[in-house]
């Protein structure tokens, strides 16, 4: 195919001819997730205070509310309350990195970044893919402190260690997803600030209005099924089951995604992807410094 | 036959703002255009239709050789871009900026760290190579933005406003560094709010105003156009102006029209368009003399580019950064408005 539109003389271009397709996609998704890493490790402020939060979480839940959350199947224990906490904490700190990746891209946005990038022969959703991967690596880091810290209080698996990584591997896939939310958050409001701030203020309703820290039987009736079909609740649900931190008499609720948690998790993540990937490299592609 | 940068007709409108009123442009290969124009003028908006940030409601643009609307990444392999702001990534190091636009630009890693090594040389930045580009002054970003827009060498640049916000010592730096690039074949388009930028680099100018090309040609015809050379005349007494037009209308290059002569009652100041240079100029000093008519002041002035902008565009150029965020709101805007993508082709 001749790309040659005009009678003004062809001109050789120095950059070699773009490969295309998946393998391009794929290997300048590395390059930008290989600056966003180098970044991470040139700023690990970033990584720590972003720890401060679930950890100050856990302690809270668990020894400050631990003893008045009862749960259905259990005593009053607060050992129980503790277990059948943790998943939900490591929910809802994947959930979190929306807001990084959405301050990051907005200040890409605004550094000029993105105009240099969209003038460049690159991948076209390579820029976001490759953030989104460098922030799944710092969320599994986060996650490895958060769990060490957990079994600190007490927290156990108590299924085998292959459910278990199949419960990080359904957490580190939600996290992936959100951060296309945030991605699509950060092109459109354009500075930093107001992408953290945008990125978290509906992260709280999402991740209390869910079984994350009290199960939905506690709640009123009509809550229960906007919490138990909450695409964040069937990932917590996942976790829960797949670490073995669900009372013994413990009757999940009714609600599909509550009794088939593990795949509900997996199609809420894919189904996110799917719709915020499509919309935030769209977006990208048009998107204006 | 379109020369490396081709526009014609480009309108691009923003809500009920027109950024581009029909802009057509053709920049012959291995030459320089400085587009020079008012706040808002529609200078940033042409540079990003014609490196593919964005797409105008209509037009046609051809850029070395490629359709820009048809094929943008086939254009992309072949332009650099230095926008407005140092695009780097200051956590970064200068080394590594440059070895990640290399290979994004599809060189393979060993290419693309070989040629960093060179650029980082050629841009007096080797010895900063590896720190963070947060620790660069103002005037080493710029140098590694512009080394970054160079990484493939490309036959077609674009800068937008390269200069503004650096100091003196540093633009003349720039300015040593782009003419070296020009000398080496390389097409150029590049705005500017600085007169003498323009006059200084550019082999043609093309002055936009409202989103349009209100006038074009080399520094030297468009200082023609305004007018050639003129004498200035200030006459230390008021009741001497008259006397003083007399004597200067009959030197003027209307011969004997003294309405050709302008006259500045509160500063005592007439101009008279003329054309006879320097000997002219000593013969209204004997005549003035004399006459008996004493002068403050005398000069042959010929016109800069500042004359040629006012009298095109009815106001003065004016400086700072109040230009670049006019720009910037006007293409932010356009992502709010309309779908702009383009569409890709991967082949």
């Amino acid at each position: 195919m001749s790309t040659v539109d005009a009678p003004g003389a062809p001109r050789r271009p120095v950059a070699p001819k773009a490969r295309g397709g998946v393998v391009q996609s794929f290997s300048d998704s590395l390059i930008v997730a290989r600056r966003n890493l180098i970044r991470m490790l040139r700023i690990p402020e970033v990584i720590i205070f972003g720890l401060f939060q679930p950890v100050m979480f856990v302690v809270l839940f668990s020894y400050v509310f631990g003893g008045s959350i009862s749960i259905p199947g259990a005593g009053t224990d607060p050992e129980d309350y503790r277990s059948f906490l943790m998943a939900g904490i490591f929910a809802q700190t994947v959930t979190f990195a929306t807001a990084g990746a959405g301050a990051g891209i907005a200040e890409d946005m605004h550094k000029g970044l993105i105009d240099r990038f969209r003038s460049l022969p690159m991948a076209r959703g390579a820029v976001l893919t490759g953030r989104s991967i460098a922030d799944a690596v710092q969320t599994a880091l986060t996650l490895l402190v958060l769990a060490v810290v957990a079994v600190l209080v007490g927290w156990r698996i108590n299924e085998g260690i292959l459910k278990a990584l199949g419960a990080f591997g359904l957490l580190l896939l939600l996290g992936y997803a959100f951060t296309w939310i945030g991605a699509l958050i950060g092109l459109t409001v354009r500075t930093p600030e107001a992408a953290t701030s945008g990125g978290l203020v509906w992260l709280f309703p999402l991740t209390f209005v869910s079984i994350a820290f009290v199960p939905s039987q506690n709640m009123p009736g009509w809550l229960q099924p906007v919490a138990e079909w909450n695409p964040f609740s069937a990932t917590v649900q996942a976790a829960r089951e797949l670490f073995g931190n669900l009372p013994p008499g413990f009757q999940a609720p009714d609600a599909w995604p509550m009794q088939n948690p593990v795949l509900a998790s997996v199609l809420w993540s894919v189904l996110i992807i799917a719709v915020f990937r499509t919309l935030a490299v769209r977006k990208y592609r048009s998107a204006t410094g | 036959m379109p020369g490396a940068i081709y526009a014609e007709g480009l309108v691009k409108t923003f809500g009920d703002v027109k950024a581009l009123d029909g802009v057509d442009l053709d920049v012959p290969e291995g030459t320089v255009l400085g587009l020079l124009g008012p706040n808002g003028a529609g200078k940033t908006t042409t540079v990003r239709v014609l490196t593919t940030l964005l797409r105008p409601d209509s037009g046609r643009a051809v850029v070395a050789g490629v359709d820009v609307l048809k094929h943008p990444n086939e254009v992309r392999r072949s332009i650099g871009l230095s926008g407005q702001f140092a695009a780097v990534d200051e956590y970064l190091t200068g080394r590594e900026n440059l070895t990640m636009v290399g290979q994004l630009y599809q060189m393979s890693a060993r290419d693309a760290k070989r040629r960093s090594v060179e650029l980082l040389e050629r841009f007096n930045l080797a010895d900063a190579a590896d720190r963070p580009a947060k620790t660069y002054s103002g005037g080493m970003r710029r140098r590694l933005d512009l080394a970054a827009a160079l990484v493939v060498s490309p036959p077609v640049m674009f800068m937008d406003e390269p200069t503004t916000g650096l100091d003196p010592r540093n633009r003349q730096g720039l300015w040593d560094v782009i003419q070296e690039l020009v000398a080496g074949g390389t097409t150029l388009l590049l705005t500017t709010q600085y007169l003498e930028e323009a006059d200084r680099l550019a082999d043609d100018i093309a002055v936009v105003d409202h989103g349009k090309v209100i006038a074009r040609g080399t520094s030297d015809q468009l200082k023609q156009r305004t007018g050639g050379e003129r004498i200035e005349v200030v006459v230390h007494e008021r009741d001497r102006i008259a006397d003083a037009r007399g004597i200067l209308s009959g030197h003027g290059a209307a011969r004997g029209a003294a309405a050709d002569v302008a006259v500045d009652q509160h500063t005592r100041k007439l101009t008279v368009p003329v054309s006879g240079g320097a000997k002219l100029l000593a013969e209204v000093i004997r005549d003035l003399d004399g006459a008996g008519i004493e002068i403050d002041d005398i000069g042959l002035r010929r016109p800069t580019l500042d004359d040629v902008f006012i009298s095109l565009t009815g106001h003065a150029a004016e400086r700072g950064d109040t230009d670049t965020d006019t720009d910037a709101k006007a293409g932010a805007k356009a992502d709010a408005d309309t779908d702009t993508t383009l569409s890709e082709d991967q082949s």
